[in-house]
């Protein structure tokens, strides 16, 4: 196997008494779509926000274990958490657009890292629209609010937000959870061209969905996990009995 | 009894009571705009009292009331807001800063006179400040600080906790969501809470009574360490301890306060519809 992009090491968190993640280790390979899928609360959410560690904002947990970024401990002392957050971005279930234009949504990241506004904005501005297959919709309305767009529109302005700080990871949790199918299919429409530059790691919102996106799928269940195979197995024959009952729909 | 008869008795008595409210309000306004009306002129906005105030303008209260209000905002403003930044988006939740919340939301409802006792212990005797602008605007900052904290926090956590993600997300820091988000968003809300803090400090005989209203003094004030005349306690000495006060001067002080009070609460909704429109979710 080549070298992992993440490598997830013997991770237990918990939130006050409650434990949310038993012993998890897994590897990330680079370019290409894993699956975090589960039932909720199962503990798929905590374990993506590991990556990038927005659950550094929740006060009172405890974590044990490492998560490696290209070999090197994210929760070392040392890290400087806003440029990792700048190597993982992040989508979240709902568009969550912030107060602006869709220009100034797209490069927010840009402002919040200090980049002057200069020609090369505009090229990001273009190319981060692009891959998130918004440009051709919107490149006429750059100037317009950005919760004037439709729902779809505005989840994949979200993903144009988070690649123009050109990262290597991409976390997307439920990302299309609020879409209509037609959304959904764009959403996802752009995930196969994405995994080409970027490592993305996804939380679907359905099991269909996990299996029409996976290279590799993680089965998350109360905090353990069941099992980790690539996605061409894992949904047809899988190997652990509870993995089976999930995917067929025996509960969940 | 018929159901469409029990909706218009219901109706009649919801309609009475409104009246009931705004009908005092109206008529207080009314007799005062047209009894004062007869007072003013521009030598009672412009020029000293005489004749044991008798005679002649208002114009040291009207000055000593716009001094008190904006010494008050500038002392009160910074520290009102600051704090409640730090309170609401970066204290952690402890018995230490529960204490201090509910402290402030005990503060906002005690009488008025109790911060004036205090102002005059603490201020005017203890810190030698004596009677003076000073010793007032400290007192009704520390009035007002309560009713900008408790507004204004509440403007800071209606702001969605989903844009403080966002932007950690992208790699922005937490003073960095504050100042481009937060603020902004919650900034129609914390003018509204100022405002109404300056409004009771603007409006308040008791707090300033001790501290640094004086009681006749014709002339507009040098230093900080002046007293001053104000217009709510020269209406109350108008009105209570000065004999053969003609009704005029005492309707016309009325009706200054009012305006000035009126026009403050003007600015306040034009300023916060002005913020508001500018939002954009």
């Amino acid at each position: 196997m080549v070298n992992p992009k993440i490598f997830i090491e013997g991770v237990n968190y918990s939130y006050g008494d409650s434990q949310a993640l038993r012993n998890i280790t897994l590897e990330v390979p680079p370019r290409s779509v894993t699956v975090f899928f589960g039932p909720a609360g199962g503990g798929k959410s905590t374990l993506l926000r590991l990556i990038n560690r927005l659950n550094d904002m929740v006060e009172d947990t405890r974590m044990t274990g490492r998560v490696l970024l290209d070999g090197k401990n994210i929760y070392d002392p040392g890290t400087n958490v806003a440029s990792l957050r700048r190597r993982v971005g992040m989508v979240f279930a709902l568009p969550l657009p912030l107060p602006g234009t869709v220009r100034e949504n797209v490069t927010y990241g840009l402002k919040l890292a200090g980049h002057r506004n200069d020609g090369k904005t505009e090229e990001i501005l273009e190319r981060s629209l692009t891959r998130a297959a918004l440009w051709d919709e919107i490149k006429d309305r750059l100037d317009s609010p950005a919760n004037a767009l439709s729902g779809g529109q505005q989840q994949r302005l979200c993903i144009a937000r988070s690649l123009a700080l050109e990262p290597e990871v991409l976390l997307l949790d439920e990302p299309t959870s609020g879409l209509d199918p037609i959304s959904t299919r764009k959403v996802e429409g752009s995930l196969h061209e994405l995994k080409k530059l970027y490592t993305i790691i996804i939380v679907p919102h359905s099991i269909q969905q996990a299996a029409r996106v996976a290279d590799q799928a993680a089965f998350v269940l109360m905090g353990d996990l069941i099992e980790y195979r690539p996605g061409t197995e894992i949904f047809t024959i899988p190997s652990d009995r509870r993995t089976e009952d999930y995917v067929t729909g025996r509960f969940g | 009894m018929d159901r469409n008869r029990v909706q218009q008795i219901g109706f009649a008595l919801l309609t009475l009571s409104a009246i009931a409210v705004v009908a005092p309000i109206l008529i207080v306004i009314g007799i005062i705009l047209v009894e004062g009306a007869r007072a003013i002129s521009w030598e009672f906005f412009f020029s000293m009292p005489y004749d044991g105030m008798k005679q002649g303008g208002i114009l040291p209260a009207i000055v000593g009331t716009l001094i008190l209000t904006v010494g008050t905002a500038v002392a009160a403003i910074p520290v009102g807001v600051a704090g409640t930044i730090y309170l609401a988006e970066y204290a952690k939740d402890t018995w230490m800063t529960r204490a201090i919340r509910l402290a402030i939301v005990n503060l906002a409802g005690i009488p008025s006179i109790v911060y004036g006792l205090f102002g005059l212990g603490m201020f005017v005797l203890f810190l030698h400040m004596g009677t003076s602008i000073l010793a007032g605007v400290l007192t009704l900052a520390i009035m007002t600080l309560p009713v900008i904290i408790s507004t204004s926090e509440e403007a800071l956590r209606a702001v969605p906790m989903e844009f403080r993600t966002v932007i950690a997300s992208l790699g922005g820091t937490r003073w960095q969501a504050i100042r481009y988000i937060v603020l902004p968003e919650a900034l129609p809300g914390i003018i509204t809470g100022i405002i109404l803090g300056l409004l009771r400090a603007a409006g308040e005989t008791a707090p300033i009574l001790f501290t640094v209203a004086a009681f006749y003094l014709p002339r507009l004030p040098q230093s900080p360490f002046d007293q001053v005349m104000a217009l709510p306690y020269h209406l109350y000495v108008i009105s209570t301890q000065v004999p053969g006060m003609p009704f005029s001067v005492q309707y016309g002080t009325a009706l200054v306060l009012l305006i000035l009070v009126l026009s403050m609460n003007v600015a306040a909704t034009v300023l916060r519809s002005y913020f508001r429109r500018r939002r954009q979710w």
